[in-house]
C-alpha cells in the first residue's frame, strides 16, 4: 500500500526525469526565440488589451 | 464584420469577493496579533485550548493565505477576466456556488483547526472532508474560468489569464498530491507518505503554496490592475510572457529549500538551492516589468494612493523574491532557518506584496464599481503610512531578533561548551517580539482606516450589479484566420491547450523529486533498533500534532556542532520512517525536542506542561491543564493501528486486537514511575497528558537503544 510500490512497477521510470529536463529546457529556449521574433503590432495590441475603450471607461 | 454584441459584466460576484477579502484579511490579521502577542505574554493564550498559539497561528496562517488572499484572487480574477476576455462568467450559478462554496470551507477550517482537528502538516492542516471540499470548489471555479475563456469575444488571451490558468492547475495538483491521507473517522487521518516522503513532499506543496496562491495569481492581477491604474500598458509584454513560463516552470523546483541541512538527501537539498537561485531572473524580471510600467507616471504616484500601494507591493515583491534565493543558500540558510528571521521573510510578502497590491486594488475597485469618488484621498494616505511603517516596525525587529537567536545559540565559550542557554537567547529577543506586535498594530490600525474609507465610498455612490458593455465576437472579425499562424498564437488562443502545457510544465519538476526520493531506497536508509511507536506513544502523538507543537518545536537536529552539543545526536532520515504525517516543524521559538527523549523524567514533564514556568522559568510556552482533565481516546487505538499497518508500518498481524491492553499497561507504568519520582503527583493512567509524556519520552530514543546494542554486543 506504499506509495512508492506503484512507482517500483514502471519500467524504466529513470529516464522520465531526463526526458522532462530536455523537453521543458527546449521549450524555453523556444519562447524566447518566438518572444523574440514577435510582431511588434501583435505585441502592441495585446498589451493594450486591458486598456482597450470598449470597455465601459465612462463609468469612471 | 458583424455587429457589436451587447452584453453584462458581473459585478455583484466581485463586490461580494471584494467585502469577503475584507473581513477575512481583518479577522486574519486580528488572529495574527494575538498569536504575536502569546509570544510576548503567555497569558494572552487566554487560558483555553481554543486560542492556544499551537491551534491560533494555523488559524492565522490559514486565514491569511486561504481566506484573505484567497478571496482577494477570486476578486480580482472575477473583474479582469470579464473584461480581458470581453464577457461575462460562463455562469452566474457557478460563481455564486464558488463564493458560498469557499466561505464555508473558510468557516469550516476556522472551527476544526480552533477544535484541534489537524492534519500537522503546516499551511495543509485541514481535514480530509474540508480537503474534498476544496477539490469540489476548485473544479467549479475552473470551469467557471474556462467556460469563460470559451466564450470569449477577444481573441488572445492577455497574460494575467495565463497567470490564472497556471495557478489554477497547479493549486490542483499540489492540493490532491498533499492531501493523500487515510481517514481513521471523520476528522482524523493520517498523512499516506511517511518521514522523509512527506517532508519532501509537503514542502514540494507548502513552497509552491506560496508560489501558486500568493504569487502567480497576483501577478495575473498585477498584470491587469497596474496598466489600468497607472492608464498605460505593461512596459514589456514580451517580458510577461517570458516572465510567465520561466517562473512556473522554475518555481516547482524550489520546495527543498524548506529542509537544508535536514535528513533530506543531498541531491534533493541541492537541486532545491540551485533551482531557488534561478528563480530570481523571472521573479526580478517581473517585478522591473511592473516599475518600468510607471515610467513616465511616477508624478502620479505622489499623487495617487492606489499606485503608492502598488509601488510598495511590487517593491516587496521584489525583496522578498531576492531573499528567497538568497536564504536557499545552505551557509545563509543554516543561519537564518528555524529563526525569527524567516518569519520576517514572510511578512514583507504577505504584508507588503499581497496585502498592500489588495489594498491598491481596493482603492481603484470601490469607486469603480460604485460609480463614484474615493470618499478620502487623504485617510488613504494615512493608511499608506501607517501600513508601511507598520510593515517596517515589524519586519526589522524579526531580522535582528532573528540574527541574534542563531548568534547566540551558535556561540562558545572558551572551554567549548555552549555559551548561552536556549531561554536567554529567548529572552534577549523579548523586545523584538513586542516591536512586531507593535508594528502589527499599526498595520491593522491602517486596514480599519481604510474598512471606513471604503464604506464611506460605497455609501456616498450607486452600486450596479451587471454593467453594460458591448464587444464584437473575435470569430467574426476573421482574426482566426487571418492572424492564427505563428505556433504561440496558436496555443495562447486555445485555453485547454495552455492549461495542458502549463500543468506539463509544472508537473516535471515534482516528478523529478519526488520518483527518486519513493523508489531509491538508499535514499532513507532503514535502522533496525528504530520501532513502530506503541500504542499509548500513538495516542499522545496524536494529541501533541492536534496542540500544533509544531509551530513551535521543530524534530529536526540539524548537523552542527552547536545544535549537536544543544540537543544531541543529528537526526538521520531513518528515524522517521514510522512517522505519518512527519513533524519536523519549520521555526524554534523553543527548543528542538527529536532527542527530547532522553533528556528530563516523566515527572519534569508532568509539572512541564501544566505550568511550564514551573521548570522553566521565563518560557513563552502557554499552559495545558486540559491535558490532565481530558482522558484519552482509548476507543479509536485498533482502528489507529490497522491504518498504520495499512501504509506501511510494520505491526504484527493482530495486534490492533491487544492494541489497546498494551495500551492501558503503559500508561500505568507511567503513572507509577510519576508517583516513584515525586510523591506529591498523583496521576490518573487515563489521562491526555499520560500519552503525551509516553510520546515525549520515545522521542529520538530508538537509536540510543542501537548504542546499547552495540556495546553489549
Amino acid at each position: 500500500m506504499k506509495f512508492r510500490n506503484y512507482l517500483e512497477s514502471i519500467q524504466g521510470i529513470d529516464i522520465y526525469p531526463f526526458i522532462g529536463l530536455i523537453l521543458s529546457f527546449t521549450v524555453f529556449l523556444a519562447i524566447l526565440i518566438w518572444v523574440w521574433k514577435l510582431d511588434k503590432n501583435q505585441v502592441k495590441k495585446m498589451k493594450s488589451i486591458p486598456l482597450d475603450l470598449n470597455e465601459n471607461e465612462n463609468s469612471k | 464584420m458583424s455587429m457589436p454584441e451587447k452584453f453584462y459584466y458581473d459585478n455583484k460576484i466581485v463586490k461580494y469577493f471584494a467585502i469577503a477579502t475584507i473581513l477575512w484579511g481583518v479577522v486574519g490579521m486580528l488572529v495574527g496579533l494575538l498569536v504575536a502577542l502569546q509570544l510576548v505574554d503567555p497569558s494572552f493564550n487566554l487560558g483555553n485550548a481554543y486560542t492556544t498559539f499551537g491551534r491560533a497561528r494555523p488559524i492565522h496562517t490559514n486565514a491569511v493565505i486561504f481566506a484573505f488572499v484567497g478571496n482577494g484572487i477570486f476578486m480580482g480574477a472575477y473583474y479582469s477576466m470579464q473584461r480581458v476576455l470581453k464577457t461575462r462568467m460562463f455562469s452566474d450559478t457557478l460563481s455564486w456556488l464558488h463564493f458560498w462554496g469557499w466561505q464555508s470551507i473558510i468557516v469550516a477550517a476556522a472551527l476544526t483547526l480552533a477544535l484541534g482537528y489537524t492534519t500537522g502538516k503546516e499551511y495543509a492542516e485541514l481535514e480530509w472532508p474540508i480537503d474534498i471540499a476544496i477539490t469540489i470548489v476548485w473544479v467549479i471555479f475552473g470551469i467557471n474560468m474556462f467556460g469563460t475563456l470559451i466564450k470569449r469575444r477577444e481573441s488572445h488571451i492577455y497574460v494575467a489569464i495565463w497567470f490564472y490558468i497556471a495557478s489554477w492547475v497547479t493549486v490542483a495538483m499540489l492540493h490532491i498530491v498533499n492531501s493523500f491521507e487515510l481517514p481513521i473517522s471523520l476528522l482524523k487521518s493520517y498523512s499516506w507518505y511517511a518521514g522523509v516522503q512527506d517532508a519532501l513532499v509537503q514542502w514540494w506543496y507548502g513552497h509552491n503554496a506560496v508560489a501558486f496562491f500568493l504569487t502567480t495569481p497576483y501577478l495575473g492581477v498585477m498584470y491587469y490592475f497596474l496598466p489600468k491604474a497607472a492608464e498605460r500598458p505593461v512596459y514589456s509584454y514580451r517580458l510577461s510572457i517570458v516572465h510567465f513560463w520561466s517562473l512556473i516552470f522554475l518555481y516547482i523546483w524550489a520546495g527543498p529549500h524548506h529542509l537544508l541541512y535536514t535528513a533530506l538527501p543531498d541531491w534533493a537539498q541541492s537541486l532545491g538551492t540551485v533551482f531557488s537561485v534561478m528563480l530570481i531572473a523571472p521573479s526580478w524580471g517581473g517585478m522591473m516589468n511592473g516599475l518600468l510600467t510607471l515610467r513616465g507616471a511616477w508624478d502620479k504616484v505622489r499623487e495617487e494612493p492606489v499606485l503608492k500601494f502598488l509601488v510598495v507591493a511590487i517593491t516587496c515583491y521584489g525583496m522578498a523574491t531576492f531573499e528567497g534565493p538568497m536564504l536557499s543558500l545552505k551557509n545563509v540558510n543554516a543561519f537564518g532557518h528555524y529563526t525569527d528571521w524567516i518569519v520576517a521573510h514572510v511578512h514583507v510578502g504577505a504584508l507588503g506584496w499581497n496585502g498592500f497590491l489588495t489594498f491598491g486594488i481596493f482603492y481603484w475597485l470601490f469607486p469603480k464599481m460604485w460609480k463614484t469618488q474615493l470618499y478620502s484621498k487623504n485617510l488613504a494616505n494615512v493608511h499608506f503610512w501607517l501600513g508601511t511603517l507598520g510593515i517596517i516596525i515589524y519586519a526589522v525587529p524579526m531580522y535582528f531578533s532573528g540574527i541574534t537567536q542563531t548568534l547566540m545559540l551558535q556561540e562558545f565559550t572558551d572551554e567549548g561548551v555552549l555559551k548561552y542557554s536556549f531561554q536567554q537567547a529567548r529572552d534577549a529577543v523579548w523586545s523584538m517580539q513586542l516591536a512586531r506586535s507593535i508594528g502589527g498594530t499599526l498595520y491593522l490600525v491602517g486596514v480599519f482606516i481604510m474598512v471606513y474609507n471604503l464604506w464611506k465610498t460605497a455609501a456616498q455612490g450607486r452600486f450596479q450589479d451587471n454593467e453594460e458593455a458591448e464587444a464584437i465576437p473575435y470569430y467574426s472579425k476573421g482574426e482566426l484566420n487571418e492572424e492564427n499562424h505563428t505556433l504561440h498564437r496558436r496555443i495562447e488562443a486555445r485555453p485547454m491547450l495552455m492549461l495542458g502545457l502549463a500543468a506539463i510544465a509544472v508537473a516535471i519538476g515534482g516528478i523529478v523529486e519526488f520518483v527518486p526520493a519513493f523508489l531509491v531506497k538508499s535514499n532513507v536508509p532503514t535502522i533496525t533498533s528504530v520501532k513502530p511507536y506503541t500504542p499509548l506513544e500513538l495516542e499522545g502523538r496524536d494529541i501533541y500534532i492536534r496542540e500544533g507543537c509544531y509551530t513551535c518545536h521543530s524534530q529536526m537536529v540539524r548537523p552542527f556542532r552547536h545544535e549537536v552539543a544543544r540537543f544531541g545526536e543529528y537526526s538521520k532520515a531513518g528515524e522517521y520512517v514510522y512517522d505519518h504525517p512527519f513533524q519536523w516543524g519549520s521555526k524554534r521559538t523553543g527548543p528542538d525536542l527529536h532527542r527530547l527523549g532522553i533528556r528530563y523524567n516523566e515527572s519534569w514533564h508532568y509539572k512541564h506542561m501544566y505550568d511550564p514556568t514551573s521548570v522553566s522559568p521565563g518560557s513563552v510556552m502557554p499552559p495545558y491543564p486540559w491535558l490532565y482533565e481530558n482522558e484519552y481516546d482509548a476507543s479509536q487505538i485498533s482502528s489507529k493501528i490497522k491504518a498504520m499497518k495499512t501504509l506501511g508500518v510494520p505491526y504484527e498481524d493482530g495486534y490492533e486486537m491487544i492494541a489497546a491492553t498494551d495500551m492501558q499497561n503503559q500508561a500505568k507504568e507511567i503513572a507509577e514511575k510519576l508517583k516513584a519520582q515525586d510523591k506529591n503527583i498523583k496521576a490518573n493512567p487515563n489521562k491526555e497528558i499520560i500519552a503525551l509524556i509516553a510520546y515525549l519520552q520515545r522521542l529520538g530514543t530508538d537509536i540510543q537503544k542501537k548504542e546499547q546494542v552495540a556495546l553489549t554486543k
